[in-house]
């Protein structure tokens, strides 16, 4: 009746789990005040996102999400949550229909743009037709590793690839420069054996 | 950390840490066969530093692995990265062109891979160095993580 029988049924209803997860963690992300919850729910929001990567075949991508989005940005999201207050304020008197009008507009225009996408896996969708194709028959005898997503990352976009290091240096570069101070004076001040007396009593103040 | 009341995490973590760093190890050279890289295998090994010093506090992260080391790694290994296309133009080739690399006839693969290995061994050092430059200098704007922060 549906369409969907054996296989398919079961990575369709696969799918709608883990999507459904997805929209519950976000609902409960954005109804949370306590910043630990919110950051361990993005953190969670990033793992079941990286299942649903490889339920679509995407390991690499799923690889990366799981990596960068579950394991790094949680991470950092812990360590700059040390450095403000643990709630977040609740807003007084704030309008929510614009929000939510907003929220709709932006919906309605990408299910719209999804009209248009190429069904998962057709054979005749331009990435399956153009240069993926080529790529998968030149790299065999051109590169001969036997994972593709190397070849194309490493060696045929290997111009993209070192302007991505860039951009990840250049981010890291970014924020030591102007974070940079505090780790600069509590290295130093580990160096001369003892930790600031001035940061251990601003952390006192901030307390009350 | 004078408290002993995280004695479990600091087991568990102290177990899991050279396991994670090795993990990444594997997928950085084994990029070529399976799904991973350097970008990968870099946030793995950040990942395991950062463990390290979020269980046993920065200081002792800082100590072991030093802020200047970090940012060195970071410029080293986009440096690597130029570098291979440099080499490559001085071999006569286009840049970033590993056919050049070791001038091998039309057909050799040692120069593709050789190229490959160089260049995921630079996103490797360029994003670790990068990531616990960043964390580094989140986290050492507070000198230790306090009970009441968990």
């Amino acid at each position: 009746m549906t369409g969907f029988e054996g296989m398919d049924l079961a990575v369709a209803m696969l799918n709608i789990t883990l999507l459904a997860i997805l929209f519950i963690t976000a609902i409960a992300i954005a109804r949370l005040r306590s910043l630990f919850a919110i950051v361990m729910l993005s953190g969670l929001y990033s793992l079941v996102s990286a299942t649903w990567f490889v339920a679509l075949d995407a390991v690499d991508v799923a690889f990366t999400e799981a990596s960068v989005g579950a394991g790094f940005s949680t991470a950092l999201y812990l360590g700059a949550m040390v450095l403000t207050s643990r709630s977040a304020k609740i807003e007084q008197g704030a309008s929510k229909i614009i929000p939510l009008l907003v929220v709709i507009a932006t919906g309605a225009v990408l299910i719209y743009a999804t009209i248009d996408l190429p069904s998962f896996g057709d054979a005749m969708s331009a990435a399956n037709t153009g240069v993926g194709i080529d790529y998968v028959s030149r790299t065999p005898s051109e590169i001969a590793v036997p994972n593709i997503v190397t070849a194309v990352l490493a060696s045929y976009r290997g111009f993209d690839t070192l302007g991505e290091t860039g951009v990840v240096f250049t981010a890291g570069l970014a924020v030591v420069l102007l974070l940079g101070f505090g780790e600069r004076s509590l290295s130093s001040s580990l160096r001369r054996g003892r930790r600031s007396s001035a940061d251990q009593s601003r952390q006192g103040g901030d307390d009350e | 950390m004078n408290s002993d009341h995280h004695v479990i995490l600091r087991v568990v973590s102290k177990a899991l840490i050279p396991v994670i760093a090795l993990f990444g190890f594997y997928v950085q050279f084994h990029g070529d066969f399976g799904p991973g890289g350097g970008f990968q295998a870099g946030v793995i090994m950040a990942v395991a530093i950062i463990l390290y010093s979020l269980i046993f506090g920065i200081a002792a992260a800082m100590r072991a692995i030093t802020p200047g080391f970090v940012r060195g790694l970071a410029a080293l290994g986009f440096l690597l990265f130029a570098g291979v296309g440099v080499w490559a133009l001085i071999q006569g080739g286009d840049y970033l062109d590993y056919d050049a690399l070791l001038g091998e006839e039309p057909g050799g693969h040692h120069g593709q891979h050789l190229g490959i290995m160089l260049v995921e061994l630079g996103v490797l050092f360029a994003v670790s160095g990068s990531l616990v430059s960043i964390f580094y200098a989140f986290a050492g704007r507070v000198s230790e993580i306090r009970d009441e922060d968990w």
